[in-house]
């Protein structure tokens, strides 16, 4: 391993930050929430890198339960998408302007 | 040039041009397919970071499972028409990629004044592995960690619980005025 740990680091902030202008520039909400994942992958990156560097293991584990919580999200968070299509025929944010159902 | 260098300078372009990529694709299937990988690329980067079992995982659950799942909720809804891309928000989009640089350029800072550009990971990973990355990940993870670990298993059940009342299409209700007109007419 002779790559610094900085490079790691700072890869996975520019990817967080890419899924962060996903979020804030894309208008289908599928596109958003395959943003979110991607700011949650470039967390997960962070943490190996920095459990590589301090020569311990918690942070693979940490990575491991964020995985985990991402596949809950996702599949809460699709199967919310699914319920609004139906209601309202599209999965555009701007269209969603109340939230009365 | 050492190898995992070669790895990192290799695979670290095409990572973030498929997240630009997914970024730009009107197409939400094109970028669902961008955003596999990128998800491929981060377990190379699992790899040469001595996490061989993340690796693993990376590609069954991220690449495999929430990929697939994207991508059958794409095709179920038929959305992958094309996006509407105009802005609606006055100044959004300057707004946003102003928050990103000022956001690339503060991480930059407060890595270089956190660890240095130049740090390099200490040797001796090998005996953290020992006797291999899966078991001592499941042995810290069933020793310091096994209280979230059950908290964990509670998480997913409740998640397949709201998908299951989420998903479900209830039978409309039958009206007072319709069961009338039912009994009036006979069955």
């Amino acid at each position: 391993m002779r790559t610094p740990i900085a490079y790691f680091v700072v890869l996975s902030g520019v990817l967080f930050t890419l899924g962060t202008l996903g979020v804030l520039l894309r208008k289908n909400a599928l596109l958003i929430f395959m943003s979110v994942e991607l700011q949650l992958n470039a967390v997960n990156l962070a943490l190996v890198a920095f459990s590589r560097m301090h020569l311990a293991l918690d942070g693979q584990v940490l990575a491991f339960f964020s995985m985990v919580v991402a596949a809950a999200e996702v599949v809460v968070g699709l199967a919310i998408i699914v319920a609004v299509y139906r209601r309202r025929g599209t999965v555009d944010v701007d269209e969603a302007r109340g939230l009365a159902g | 040039m050492p190898l995992d260098n070669v790895v990192f300078w290799v695979f670290a372009p095409i990572s973030v041009a498929s997240a630009v990529g997914m970024l730009l694709m009107r197409n939400a299937v094109h970028a669902a397919l961008f955003l596999v990988v990128n998800f491929f690329c981060l377990a190379v980067f699992f790899l040469i970071l001595d996490a061989p079992f993340l690796f693993a995982v990376q590609i069954i659950v991220y690449a495999g499972a929430i990929m697939v799942l994207f991508l059958f909720v794409i095709m179920l809804l038929g959305v992958d028409r094309g996006d509407d891309l105009r802005e609606r928000l006055v100044a959004q989009r300057p707004l946003a990629l102003a928050l990103a640089a000022g956001f690339v350029i503060e991480i930059a800072l407060a890595v270089r004044t956190g660890i240095g550009f130049a740090t390099k990971a200490p040797a001796g990973f090998e005996a953290v592995n020992d006797p291999g990355n899966a078991q001592a990940v499941a042995k810290v993870l069933f020793r310091d960690y096994f209280l979230p670990f059950e908290v964990t298993s509670v998480l997913l059940i409740i998640a397949a619980i709201a998908t299951m009342v989420l998903g479900q299409r209830k039978a409309r209700a039958v009206t007072q005025a319709e069961l009338e007109a039912i009994e009036t007419t006979g069955p």
